[in-house]
């Protein structure tokens, strides 16, 4: 028990002083003769007080130290580190909130706020006398990361892991590496296109030692904890030898008899079962899309290298940390939704964008020239009735640039915008700007009166309620009617559900704090990036996939990492092994084992986080969390029923 | 006991949890929600970790009451923890009821984060069904 206990009771400028009576909280601590110093300040957090705190600690050697102050979520990190630069170890430090709990709760009721304070104080000090100097778990941590989805967020993750000297391994679950970003042309604020974006960086990739890639790969199994993570990869065949004969593989394709839709040009064109890359994809290699192939067998008369006999292959991966990029699904129009699917011109944004990329000298979608475009914004984002109420950021400026290059490209092409509110931010700004000086027409409504699409003969007609017009009532005769649609989460949730990852209210991926803690996840060791946690542009993604990087090599770097060590502990002489704190344990953190022929519970610290829901099922008391002792807790109850 | 209790508002041991609870209640005492200052918090880390040896500690040193302030579905640690924190009251309950003392002693609600006014509410009506069943 601690005999050299440091109290320091805060004014915080009037907040808690103007209801507590703080001199007389510090008098009736100082009565405990465990109490060797006990002061107040009127801000306790400021640089002067914590220097004193400082030579307090170190001059007059003592060996526990107590705030009375605001939330800990404030300032326990702050007087844990003063502990430390006094050299004191920070698990000595017990913080005690009297202001949100105290000061400010019972502001009408000083008398009551003040003897509140004294037992809150009182049970800190009862606490921090019977707590211990810790030190952190130290485990070996893999110098390797998994970096799941080879979009273009993966892809620059990838190349910054490997570059700072990590192990990478690039999984992803489609068998082109290039994501969504492949199947743009120009894009804004650069002139790049996204395939020679994606060229660029898989490149680099390719030609670096540190980076292996797994094409139609998923993880299927994962076990281990942060700095040791074991996982299972399942690697789809492509039903191709490597070494591909180009002019027999354009037989293949030929005489090959299933037609689908594309997905790489958002169903507007067809492809074949056995299909090759598009230019923006790779790696350069054909693939059979086994789930719509027939076996006929065609492709193999003409093709020697086609080749059925391939397996799935599996292979297991030992990794200190795994990066999530796993991007977006564009969000798909339901049925009749603006007249989708059911008017033959209405189209999304990504249809549309690769209708312009086929399209050389003049607009023509179903045998019919495009003369007036209407774009359609939030579609399937902002949502009145639907889940998705989150804003897509991309879409505005999206929009605005296809209508541009669209116009640019095509003589007499107009641009109607139907849109919400235009939301070009930042630097994309310029673009609205640009396409107002050619002479696109906006047409704004809102939310509850969003516009009409409807056929008059063979006529498509959009109507709008412009509230740039005083609410008039417009019309727009439009060839093409393209719905302006938005990012949603994947539909395929397995890796999600496989490592455990919350969503948030929008079902992306949830980061432990928007704004502190923008990458990391409450699993420990996995951090995402890119559109997998919300809609991003590639500007946006490429800072989230640096951070993500950089966040999931701090992990690993040391090649140690360091673990809290508020964690379970056996009481080895009561345990008698029944298995119900095993079954307990959301995290599997707890083993049998054989000490001196006895067989009892281990906590394997490197996996047990620390909740404690393994001690109440215990039979026996033999589990204590360490800074939640039945010691501890016992006497801060006692401490604050205490009359004394 | 009882007798202690005519003119003095109950004493009730709130268990809080760092994560889910303890910010709901930190927001109360901001947004100066008022609730009797006889109620006190202790933290831990999570709701399904609190053990029936420390209820029974409280209630027979002299708590009146004990409000588990659960994480809900919201527990960090997992939605396990929503049943394992009923199962811990439950058992606890029975308990109470062994050594004769009134199980509704002990009461538990999921707080949310955000959940200050419910807070306030729940213990205020836990301190008035303390108050009118003390003696």
């Amino acid at each position: 028990m601690k005999k050299k206990i440091g109290v320091y009771v805060c004014h915080c400028g009037g907040n808690i002083s103007d209801y507590v009576d703080v001199e007389k909280v510090r008098a009736e601590i100082e009565k405990d003769e465990s109490v060797f110093l006990s002061k107040t300040t009127m801000f306790a957090c400021a640089d002067s007080n914590q220097k004193d705190m400082v030579t307090d600690i170190a001059e007059k050697q003592l060996d526990g130290a107590v705030v009375a102050s605001c939330s800990p979520t404030l300032h326990l990190l702050t007087f844990s580190a003063v502990a430390e630069r006094a050299g004191l170890n920070k698990y000595n430090y017990i913080h005690a909130n009297i202001r949100e709990q105290a000061s400010w709760a019972h502001s009408d009721d000083k008398v009551g706020a003040t003897e509140k304070a004294i037992q809150i104080v009182k049970a800190a000090v009862a606490k921090v006398k019977r707590s211990n100097a810790l030190e952190p778990f130290r485990v070996a941590a893999t110098n390797a990361v998994a970096v799941v989805g080879a979009g273009i967020a993966g892809l620059r993750s990838a190349i910054q892991l490997a570059e700072s000297g990590a192990q990478v391994y690039l999984i992803e679950r489609e068998f082109f590496v290039g994501g969504r970003v492949a199947q743009w042309d120009d894009l804004f604020v650069s002139k790049e296109t996204g395939k020679e974006l994606i060229t660029r960086l898989y490149d680099k990739a390719m030609n670096h030692k540190n980076i292996t890639l797994f094409t139609g790969a998923e993880i299927i199994e994962n076990s281990g904890s942060v700095g040791n993570i074991s996982l299972k990869v399942k690697i789809a065949p492509r039903h191709m030898k490597l070494d591909c004969n180009e002019g027999n593989l354009g037989k293949a394709i030929e005489v090959c008899p299933v037609v689908v839709p594309d997905k790489f040009n958002f169903n507007i064109t067809t492809r074949k079962a056995i299909y090759h890359n598009f230019p923006g994809e790779y790696p350069q290699l054909p693939v059979i899309d086994i789930e719509n192939c027939t076996r006929c067998g065609e492709c193999e008369k003409v093709c020697e290298n086609v080749d059925f006999s391939q397996k799935d292959e599996f292979l297991n991966i030992k990794v200190g940390s795994v990066l999530l990029a796993t991007g977006f699904d564009p969000y798909e129009p339901k049925n009749d939704e603006f007249g989708y699917k059911t008017i033959d011109n209405v189209v999304t944004l990504p249809q549309f964008k690769r209708l312009v990329h086929y399209c050389d000298d003049k607009l023509v979608y179903k045998g019919k020239e495009v003369k007036n475009v209407a774009y359609i914004y939030c579609v399937g984002s902002r949502q009145v009735d639907g889940d998705n109420k989150y804003c897509s950021r991309y879409c505005c400026t999206a929009t605005i640039h296809a209508a541009i290059t669209a116009k640019k490209k095509y003589k007499d092409l107009y641009n109607f915008h139907f849109n919400r509110g235009i939301r070009t931010y930042g630097k994309q700004e310029v673009l609205y700007d640009e396409s107002s000086r050619l002479g696109d027409i906006y047409l704004q409504s809102f939310e509850d009166h969003p516009p009409v699409v409807s056929k008059e003969g063979d006529k498509t007609i959009v109507t709008i309620n412009d509230i740039l017009t005083a609410d008039k009532t417009l019309e727009v005769e439009a060839d093409l009617v393209v719905l302006v649609t938005g990012m949603v989460p994947r539909q395929d949730n397995s890796i999600g559900s496989l490592l455990k990852i919350p969503r948030g209210r929008d079902n992306f991926f949830n980061e432990i704090h928007m704004k502190l803690r923008p990458v990391e996840t409450v699993i420990d060791g996995v951090t995402i990036a890119g559109a997998s946690q919300g809609p991003k542009n590639i500007m946006e993604s490429m800072n989230s996939s640096l951070a993500a990087a950089t966040k999931s090599f701090s992990l690993i770097a040391s090649g140690e990492l360091s673990l809290s060590p508020t964690i379970a502990k056996i009481d080895v002489d009561n345990c008698g092994w029944c298995g119900k704190c095993d079954d307990a344990c959301p995290f599997s953190a707890l083993t049998k084992t054989d000490v001196n022929g006895k067989l009892v519970a281990a906590v394997n610290e490197s996996v047990c986080k620390g909740c404690g829901m393994c001690m109440p099922v215990c039979p026996s008391n033999a589990i204590e969390l360490i800074g939640y002792t039945d010691n501890q807790i016992e006497s801060m109850i006692d401490a604050l029923v205490s009359t004394d | 006991m009882g007798a202690e209790k005519v003119n003095k508002s109950p004493k009730i041991l709130v268990f809080s949890t760092e994560k889910i609870s303890d910010p709901a209640i930190d927001m109360a005492g901001l947004l100066k929600l008022h609730y009797p200052p006889t109620v006190y918090t202790i933290t831990v880390p999570c709701s399904s970790g609190i053990k029936s040896k420390w209820i029974l500690h409280a209630l027979e040193q002299g708590f009146d009451g004990v409000f588990i302030a659960a994480d809900g579905t919201d527990c960090p640690y997992g939605e396990s923890c929503v049943d394992k924190t009923g199962q811990l009251v439950g058992a606890t309950q029975e308990l109470l009821k062994q050594k004769g003392m009134d199980p509704a002693r002990l009461k538990m609600a999921a707080i949310c984060s955000v959940c200050s006014e419910p807070f306030v509410k729940h213990v205020k009506s836990f301190t008035n069904y303390l108050m009118n069943s003390s003696n």
